[in-house]
């Protein structure tokens, strides 16, 4: 398609000013961003300019801080909320989307009916029974209340997404198993579930980075400074610290949030990936 | 063969059961207790809910919720979402991949750390990002927290939600095939008209989609609100859900934060089957499922 002149000029400055109002809209996430990178290796900023760099912002990590538990400890304790949400989100949704993407069984349209209407109650208005559950069975200040909350909560949504990727995967597959000599288990543990991989792997990060990111249960949940996460880590300093430190605040803060923007950045790949390859019915 | 289908199921299940169907069933039967930190089951009829009618900050609460739901539905969550969509995908790719990328940081940002950016932007001493550009035009600081508690709460919500928004509304506008572009353009259309001749019609079930879903979402999330004011000052921002949390974690009545939840999850749902009404959403059920690839 030939296009004149003036046509041509007219998509580049249109173009142009599209980048400028994106710009602009996006500024408080570009600014947010550079100013928590910048200011926790900074004594006191001028605007954007840091007056003078410095470690001191992290010393969190090296030397105990009065008043809070020690940081590693913290972080481990994160780190295992995330670890074991995602590893029991990734089996089990990856069992139960099977189930119901391939047996026909009785009750099967009922239960699957039964899981979106659980969603009509969403965790937050749950908090009152979930606080008399754990209760009931002493999990109150204790890490895997929180985890079995957590996955408890966002498994039937992920049996969903597992239920399609299955969906996607030809039933010859499972056929040609069968006819191999293997069980319907043996079928899904060495032929499916290999192919399923990219659901398992989204489930994964996704129930990886909001077991990281857990903040209103560990915030209600958690009594005890040896069981805090990094969530109520820095909400403690941000009480403690907004008017005095912001340098302190800003390092805590990158500190917790760098494995999201690493997750961030591997996501976005993959997600692309996802669309392009994948498998296909 | 049967029993396999429930082996696959059993652990998911039992989980589920014990961490959110009990506590479903709990929250409704609590809601007629007036259970306190004693934990003592002392059923009292509809007292909560009558407690609830009468009580004086309800109003408030009630039209705080409104106010934040709609007001950052209307202007991220949908009105954002869609303006990111349109300008990224009518810009190149590299661009536009640029900004959604960045608009999805936020959403996978920890929840504190993503409050503590917008403590600092609306921080009342000369130290916050606005403020700072106030002294460079020689204005006093101003005390944010105090003076807009309210559009500071939705506009940090917004730069969450509109991601979810955005995502949708791109895909939605990639898929439309090209010709339609190519034959607008041949016509002599402008941006302008094929965005609103072309693009939006198209997207339209898309658009109602999120605006049911998002409604639903935003109805219920108190988490960002909590980080950042926490409800006040006096008040000012306390929605529903903030309230019923603050019954129940910090005034300890837990029967009347039950009753408080009911009702929210009422209000859900009422939303739900009005939008499912008024945007004729079973039309779209009933439309035949086309397999695109």
């Amino acid at each position: 398609m030939k296009l004149s002149f003036y046509q041509r000029n007219a998509e580049k400055i249109r173009v142009f000013f599209f980048i400028l109002i994106m710009l602009i809209l996006t500024l408080p996430i570009i600014l947010g961003y550079l100013w928590l990178v910048l200011r926790s290796f900074s004594v006191d900023m001028n605007g954007f300019m840091p007056t003078k760099l410095t470690l001191k912002n992290w010393r969190f990590l090296w030397s105990s801080m009065k008043g809070y538990p020690n940081i590693w400890r913290t972080t481990a304790n994160t780190a295992f909320v995330a670890l074991m949400v995602m590893a029991l989100e990734a089996l089990l949704t990856s069992m139960g989307g099977y189930a119901l993407s391939r047996y026909d069984f009785p009750g099967r349209s009922g239960l699957m009916k039964f899981i979106l209407v659980l969603h009509a109650f969403p965790s937050v208005s749950l908090m009152v029974a979930l606080y008399y559950v754990l209760k009931y069975l002493n999990l109150l200040d204790n890490l895997w209340g929180i985890i079995l909350l957590k996955a408890s909560l966002e498994i039937p949504w992920g049996t969903w997404v597992m239920k399609g990727f299955y969906d996607g995967i030809p039933w010859e597959m499972e056929w040609a198993g069968l006819v191999d000599g293997y069980t319907r288990l043996q079928v899904w543990r060495k032929v499916i579930l290999p192919l399923v991989k990219p659901g398992i792997a989204v489930t994964s990060v996704f129930a990886f980075l909001s077991g990281w990111s857990e903040f209103i249960f560990i915030n209600t949940f958690i009594f005890s400074q040896q069981f805090w996460t990094l969530s109520k880590y820095v909400k403690a300093t941000i009480g403690d610290f907004r008017f005095a430190d912001y340098g302190l605040l800003a390092a805590v803060g990158l500190f917790y949030a760098i494995p999201t923007i690493v997750l961030f950045f591997l996501v976005s790949k993959y997600m692309i990936k996802l669309t392009i390859g994948g498998v296909k019915g | 063969m049967k029993k396999t289908a429930w082996v696959f199921l059993m652990p998911m299940l039992a989980m589920v059961v014990v961490f959110f169907f009990i506590p479903v069933v709990l929250t409704i039967i609590l809601s007629f207790t007036d259970m306190d930190y004693r934990f003592q089951w002392n059923f009292v009829g509809f007292s909560n809910f009558k407690d609830i009618a009468t009580d004086f900050i309800i109003p408030k609460v009630t039209s705080n919720t409104l106010i934040y739901t709609f007001a950052t539905l209307g202007l991220f969550n949908v009105g954002s979402a869609l303006l990111i969509s349109l300008l990224t995908t009518s810009m190149p790719e590299k661009w536009g991949s640029f900004f959604r990328s960045l608009w999805m940081l936020p959403r996978l940002t920890p929840s504190v750390v993503y409050g503590l950016l917008w403590l600092w932007i609306f921080d009342p001493t000369k130290h916050g990002l606005l403020n700072f550009l106030r002294a460079s035009m020689g204005l006093p600081p101003q005390n944010w927290l105090y003076k807009a508690p309210m559009f500071i709460v939705i506009v940090a919500n917004g730069f969450i939600g509109a991601s979810m928004g955005m995502l949708i509304f791109t895909a939605a506008i990639k898929a439309i095939p090209i010709d339609y572009y190519r034959a607008a353009l041949l016509d002599g259309a402008s941006w302008w008209m094929i965005t609103r001749k072309i693009t939006l019609p198209l997207i339209r079930w898309q658009v109602l989609f999120v605006t049911a879903y998002q409604t639903l979402s935003l109805l219920t999330s108190f988490e960002y609100i909590l980080i950042i004011t926490d409800g006040g000052p006096v008040f000012r921002t306390e929605v529903w859900s903030l309230y019923t949390y603050h019954m129940a974690f910090s005034n300890y009545r837990f029967g009347y934060g039950a009753a408080l939840s009911v009702i929210l999850v009422i209000m859900g749902i009422i939303f739900a089957l009005v939008y499912l009404k008024l945007f004729n959403f079973e039309a779209l059920m009933q439309k035949p499922k086309v397999e695109v690839d």
